[in-house]
């Protein structure tokens, strides 16, 4: 546990084995056909199991960003995100444990309308976890409810003797508290340097016989 | 009048767009590039690209291999002498595959290759068409980056950005699938822009100054500094910011089998070869410098050894272009990111000029022993048999240091790394990290492409040879003079070396049986011949190098011999065994 510089209840994991904690990577990229696989095998080719996956679009136009939970310990994590940098079309990578963070998760539960018809309890029950009907047919209703793994998980368990029939829980999407957003680091990726540029391109140190060829 | 004339020519350069089909259009590429060497080999998906090259023949030169991975392992070659960007054509499917195991191998020793491959047109995509494999997802791994163009109108940028990555920061292989559909698809083509800027990509880190003043600073005080140099000082041209640097600071240093000849062999601070199969001095005292500098290497298991054992007790410097090799392996205390080129001299300004006498002779007297136990009898055996070291020493007598040594895989890797003579930067091609066996052959015709006024001489194994042996039908068509030079001993000798170390001697499937090498080259017009006898072999040699044309020599070698000093897996470096 040495290595990790927050051991606080709330970010460790549920295994919580050998000083691995929950992270969540923020990654900000370009929007380009088969990224998602050169970021994914990163993690494939180490054997570490990706818990949640989401991407999406960024505060930053054209910038999107992908939100990516796994339990490691820093260390490994810290090298993972230096390997996803290094992919040519990310811009940044960042990681939080989850005190440093914002985040939620959405679910959805389909159950028999006629059994919360019938029950008061039920709807009680999922008023008290904060649950609203998305969709109410006759023979099935849907509740949607967002916030973390265990508010999620505690409606499962709650429904169950209800007869759950369907159960969906989406990716983690995460707000970093201590960020300013990407605009500012942008403006810094699309700053050219040609000077530098023109010092390491050999080709270029011969321009004009290139351009006429 | 001046000025009027130049917006004058301006104006001219800027051409009306003219109509060209997407083929056209990277064969114009390859050329604003400044490519005029494309190992390849066609096929059904590549075919618009092969009838746009009828055309451009005499602007780019096309070396047809007779396997795509000859055609990418020479890319590599040319890349490795020439210091420029190797570049390969291949079909779709099997075309493609085949590249991957020099991909893989470009990809690890960060060699600067561009590979354009053809694939199935764009509405065959995803329906198991003839000769369609997912090129991009089976490549993704093993490049540094690789993009797939069904619009012929993205190829002139694209491939501008292919080389523009490729060549810079870290250098790496590229690969760009290009669907049938748009390489016969006609678009208005307004000249070449080269890529200068990628917003995502930065192909270097800024150089921190206080992190440059640091190591300064831990080099001044270091009783004991050790440099350790990679690959990276030859990637980045800092050949001479490398030399001023160990020679203000008389720092010994010793090498990773990739950055072998960017110092001289008989630079006064040239210390040796480290790793698995290194020098004796280099990896004792690697566990014993106070201040161990790494220079564009990576610490490769092969060179570290036991990682929890590995200079413990020095403060480590690690110089690198890329900032995922900043403590990947090895926890640095001092991380210097960026250019080598830059680095170093900023590096050197700041360092005091010193001599460590003593120090350095510690080096030597490990030589002193290395070479009692170990290198004289490599170098002037007293047995009957032939071993490759005496090879390599006669060669190094000949040649006089001066050739580009292409090695293969496995023992006569290791000894010709051992005991070949450099005097020149980019003279050592191998396959370093990924270790592909077949690469001898094929590389070297690359390398004689990438430095052809130099005398390349491709060392092989006879089981390496035996893997990529095709290429001599390229030699035979295209002319490459490369001098071959087989060492046989009869086995796969390094595998067998292990089996007999760790093993009990259970020789399992190493016993290999060759073709007569000599009636294979002959077959293909290759002149060649064939020695076992010590009186006979410098004359062979002469006669070998002396050819004008290629040549195979083959020399029987000691069956068993095994490559020492060595660093057992496991061990740690300063565990290394001389017997």
């Amino acid at each position: 546990m040495s290595n990790t510089k927050n051991i606080n209840d709330v970010s460790r994991s549920p295994s919580g084995v050998g000083g691995k904690l929950d992270f969540t990577i923020t990654v900000y990229t370009e929007n380009q056909v088969g990224l998602l696989n050169r970021i994914a095998i990163i993690f494939s080719r180490r054997k570490i199991n990706i818990e949640s996956l989401n991407v999406s679009p960024s505060e930053a136009e054209g910038i999107h960003r992908f939100t990516i939970v796994i339990s490691e310990t820093e260390d490994v994590v810290k090298k993972l995100c230096r390997q996803i940098e290094k992919q040519v079309e990310v811009l940044k990578a960042y990681h939080n444990t989850n005190d440093e963070i914002i985040w939620q998760e959405m679910a959805l539960y389909k159950v028999p309308t006629d059994i919360i018809a019938e029950k008061v309890k039920v709807e009680r029950l999922l008023h008290q976890h904060g649950a609203r009907a998305v969709v109410i047919r006759k023979d099935y209703t849907i509740f949607e409810t967002t916030g973390h793994r265990e508010e999620t998980e505690g409606l499962i368990k709650a429904l169950e003797p209800y007869g759950l029939i369907e159960f969906v829980r989406s990716a983690r999407v995460a707000i970093i508290k201590a960020s300013n957003g990407f605009h500012e680091k942008l403006k810094e990726f699309e700053q050219t340097e040609p000077g530098e540029e023109l010092v390491e391109n050999e080709f270029l140190d011969k321009q004009d016989e290139v351009f006429t060829m | 009048m001046e000025t009027l004339e130049i917006i004058k020519d301006q104006k001219t350069a800027i051409k009306e767009p003219v109509s060209i089909s997407g083929s056209q259009a990277v064969l114009e590429a390859f050329i604003a590039e400044g490519v005029h060497t494309v190992f390849g080999y066609p096929g059904g998906a590549i075919m618009p690209i092969y009838d746009a090259l009828y055309d451009y023949n005499d602007k780019l030169k096309h070396i047809l291999v007779r396997h795509e991975q000859g055609a990418i392992h020479a890319a590599q070659g040319f890349a490795r002498t020439s210091g420029k960007v190797g570049a390969v054509f291949a079909t779709s499917g099997p075309g493609a595959t085949n590249l991957v195991t020099g991909l893989a191998d470009a990809m690890i020793d960060s060699t600067p290759i561009v590979c354009v491959t053809g694939q199935v047109f764009a509405h065959l995509l995803g329906t198991d068409a003839f000769q369609e494999t997912d090129v991009i997802n089976i490549t993704t791994p093993v490049t540094k980056w690789n993009y797939q163009i069904t619009d012929a109108t993205e190829i002139p940028h694209v491939l501008a950005k292919a080389f523009y990555i490729a060549r810079t920061g870290r250098p790496g292989p590229v690969l760009i699938d290009i669907t049938k559909n748009a390489q016969i698809q006609k678009i208005d083509y307004e000249g070449y822009k080269k890529c200068e800027h990628i917003r995502s990509y930065r192909p270097k880190p800024i150089v921190r100054k206080e992190y440059v003043e640091e190591a300064a600073k831990l080099i001044n005080e270091a009783k004991k500094p050790f440099v350790i140099f990679g690959q990276g000082v030859i990637l980045g041209k800092a050949e001479r910011e490398f030399k001023a640097f160990i020679e203000k600071g008389g720092l010994p240093a010793a090498w990773t089998v990739l950055g072998l000849s960017a110092l001289p062999t008989d630079h006064p601070l040239n210390v040796g070869m480290l790793g698995m199969h290194g020098n004796y001095g280099p990896n004792v005292l690697t566990n014993e410098c106070d201040v161990l500098i790494a220079i564009g290497m990576r610490f490769d298991d092969r060179v570290t050894g036991r990682l929890d054992k590995y200079a413990k007790q020095a403060k480590i410097i690690h110089l690198d272009i890329d900032p995922a090799e900043i403590d990947k392996n090895v926890k640095t205390a001092v991380p210097v990111w960026g250019d080598c080129k830059e680095t170093l001299p900023l590096l050197t300004k700041l360092i005091d000029k010193k001599e460590h006498k003593d120090w350095l002779n510690k080096f030597h007297e490990f030589t002193k022993k290395e070479t009692e136990i170990v290198i004289n009898d490599e170098l002037h055996p007293t047995g009957e048999q032939l071993t490759m070291g005496e090879v390599i020493q006669l060669l190094n007598e000949l040649t006089n240091g001066d050739a580009v040594i292409v090695t293969d895989v496995g023992q006569h890797q290791m000894v010709a790394c051992r005991y070949a003579k450099f005097n020149q930067s980019k003279s050592n091609i191998t396959s370093g990290g990924l270790g592909t066996m077949g690469f001898g052959l094929p590389a070297a015709i690359g390398a004689k492409y990438g430095a052809p006024e130099r005398t390349v001489v491709a060392i092989i194994g006879d089981g390496g040879f035996q893997m990529t042996i095709q290429e001599l039908g390229t030699i035979m068509q295209f002319g490459a003079a490369v001098k071959i030079l087989i060492l046989n001993n009869q086995f796969l000798g390094m595998v067998r070396q292990w089996q007999e170390l760790f093993n009990d001697k259970r020789y399992s499937f190493v016993d290999i049986q060759s073709p007569d090498f000599v009636q294979v080259a002959k077959g293909y017009h290759i002149a060649g011949s064939k020695v076992s006898k010590r009186e006979e072999l410098k004359t062979a040699l002469a006669t070998m190098l002396d050819h004008k044309e290629s040549y195979l020599l083959e020399v029987m070698v000691s069956k068993e011999n095994n490559v020492f000093p060595m660093v057992p897996q496991g061990c740690s470096v300063s565990e290394i065994r001389l017997q």
